[in-house]
């Protein structure tokens, strides 16, 4: 703080109003030079293809013991177990680690109708996970066919149905994504909205399956069963229509964001 | 400028600012200055959006802060508690706020240089000293070089060439007919810095003032006189009506007669006069003398409560 304090002043012309795509490139600014996005990432590819070779060499032989869902062309794409954690917990940080470290308060002044924000973060999120998560599903898909032909023949993209589970495994992690970032909103604090998300991704449909019959059912409209109903090649019944099941999940985050927007916008940063 | 028009904010039960009202100049340093829990971070956070306020408003320049354009040319805010993301390194969190308001990078490494962080630019927040985290807030405040400065402790953690440059530049932004409204602990810091005072207490306006009346009205100037002949001065000085205390090694401390008279006096009946010397009120004692006022009111109707 040595330089002189008398420096000519700013131009006015130099400081633009804020709209929506400069609030975008802020965003946009914050997701790339935040470790932790890289590496959820970078995890969450790695462990779809690594996933799905796993999945392709365990039914490199079709026997009796192998189940008919791991042998489907859906088979190889079960990594998306795993990348729903880390893509669920990028868009949890990308909100709460706002909250978390106070970063919030800046963001807020800059942009204080916040509003353009959660588009911001929203569109940030959906254009990253989907071409991430595509190509991942794309990678994943095409490794173990690769091995699986070397024993026996495997799925091709061409065949019914193939290319929609493949993209739309993309389009489901992109979806839990949001979900995540729409509970980081709600919750602010980052355990707690982790915990959320467990609990409404992987406790709510198991919790729900010992209630009988009735309650499976009712767990194929939990954000997880729904959305893989969409990208299963042989959904077992009581599985939702592939599209009905994307339509469940999407409601969902729609549902949780609507919440996310309402505390945002009526409470106290 | 900025104004408060019958603020108030509850937390539930707890009332942090109680219809307050004020009016903070362009074209001068206003002081923010309070007990903890006083209610200054609250009203700060009111003027800027962050918090809504349950009574009355906050306008700066005659709107309020949402409706802004162009919010961080309009204020530069720093509040005391971080708002950093501390996975960032300090240019790329200026560069994400510029980016809001489409400010280029050039700008960014000049607020970067002006604090005095060039060095650490690249650098995670999160080993950042308190002192550097103050810097990076004061760069982030002045990024878009603005009308109204609305600063919560800015001098927390700085060292004394942190805290000259930042007087040197709150004066001068000032002194271009802007306004500066700034929170301080730091009585003596403040003392140098502001040309007007606000004291809060309690959520209320204790005072609204320019600081030499503020300091004036609450305590008069002493003088402190040391003689060989202590005794015989001090009972001269209280035939004329001064108070005289009198302490260790011939020293006396007189309120009521300015140091030339004591001076003529002592002259007169020939008494040697080895230190004579006026001490002016300071800000922190009326600061103390004011919100010791607060303290004791609240005592006492609490008092009145449980009676």
């Amino acid at each position: 703080m040595s330089t002189a304090v008398t420096n000519s002043r700013l131009p006015a012309d130099e400081v633009q109003p804020i709209n929506q795509t400069r609030a975008i490139v802020s965003e946009w600014v914050k997701f790339r030079t935040l470790r932790s996005s890289v590496w959820l990432i970078a995890a969450a590819i790695l462990g779809m293809i690594a996933i799905g070779l796993l999945v392709a060499f365990n039914t490199r032989h079709l026997g009796a013991n192998i189940q008919s869902n791991d042998a489907a062309a859906s088979g190889p794409l079960q990594g998306y177990y795993l990348a729903i954690y880390l893509m669920g917990a990028l868009g949890v940080v990308f909100v709460s680690g706002e909250y978390g470290t106070g970063m919030i308060r800046s963001t807020l002044t800059a942009v204080p109708r916040r509003l353009p924000v959660v588009w911001a973060k929203a569109l940030v999120l959906t254009v990253v996970a989907l071409i991430t998560m595509t190509l991942a599903s794309f990678a994943a898909f095409l490794a173990a066919q690769a091995l699986i032909s070397h024993y026996r023949p495997g799925h091709s993209l061409g065949e019914p149905g193939a290319l929609r589970v493949v993209i739309g495994t993309g389009v489901f992690l992109t979806l839990i994504t949001l979900l995540g970032s729409a509970l980081g909103w709600i919750i602010r604090n980052t355990p707690g909205a982790i915990v959320t998300f467990f609990g409404l991704v992987v406790l709510l449909p198991v919790l729900l399956s010992f209630f009988g019959t009735a309650g499976r059912s009712i767990a194929q409209y939990s954000p997880i069963y729904a959305g893989s109903s969409f990208i299963q090649s042989t959904p077992e019944p009581p599985a939702l229509s592939p599209w009905t099941g994307l339509l469940v999940l999407a409601g969902w985050v729609i549902v949780v964001m609507t919440l996310g927007i309402w505390r945002l916008l009526r409470q106290d940063a | 400028m900025i104004e408060a028009r019958s603020l108030s904010k509850r937390y539930g039960d707890k009332v942090a600012v109680d219809d307050v009202s004020f009016v903070v100049a362009p074209g001068q340093v206003t002081g923010f200055l309070g007990p903890n829990g006083a209610g200054k971070s609250t009203t700060m956070r009111l003027m800027v959006g962050l918090d809504a306020p349950t009574n009355g408003q906050a306008l700066i320049n005659g709107r309020r802060y949402a409706e802004f354009d162009r919010p961080l040319r309009e204020v530069g805010v720093l509040l005391e508690a971080r708002a950093v993301h501390t996975g960032r390194t300090a240019r790329n969190h200026l560069l994400a706020m510029a980016a809001t308001a489409g400010i280029n990078a050039r700008r960014v490494d000049e607020v970067i240089d002006m604090v005095g962080l060039t060095e650490v630019a690249s650098k995670r927040v999160r080993g950042f000293s308190l002192g550097m985290g103050q810097r990076l807030g004061i760069a982030n405040a002045m990024l878009a070089d603005p009308d109204v400065l609305i600063l919560d402790e800015p001098i927390n953690g700085l060292d004394p060439d942190g805290i000259r440059w930042i007087r040197n530049l709150l004066k001068s932004i000032a002194a271009e007919g802007r306004t500066v409204f700034l929170s301080s602990h730091l009585m003596s810091e403040m003392a140098q810095t502001a040309d007007h005072v606000i004291v809060l207490g309690q959520g209320r306006v204790l005072r609204d003032e320019p600081i030499d009346r503020f300091i004036s009205g609450q305590s008069s100037a002493q003088v402190k006189v040391r003689s060989p002949q202590a005794e015989q001065l001090a009972t001269i000085l209280r035939t004329k009506n001064a108070t005289v205390q009198v302490g260790d090694s011939g020293t006396l401390e007189v309120d009521g007669l300015i140091s030339d008279e004591i001076g003529t006096l002592a002259a007169a009946y020939g008494i040697t006069l080895f230190e004579l010397a006026t001490r002016e009120a300071s800000l922190e004692e009326a600061y103390m003398a004011i919100t010791q006022d607060a303290r004791d009111y609240r005592a006492s109707s609490s008092t009145k409560e449980t009676v």
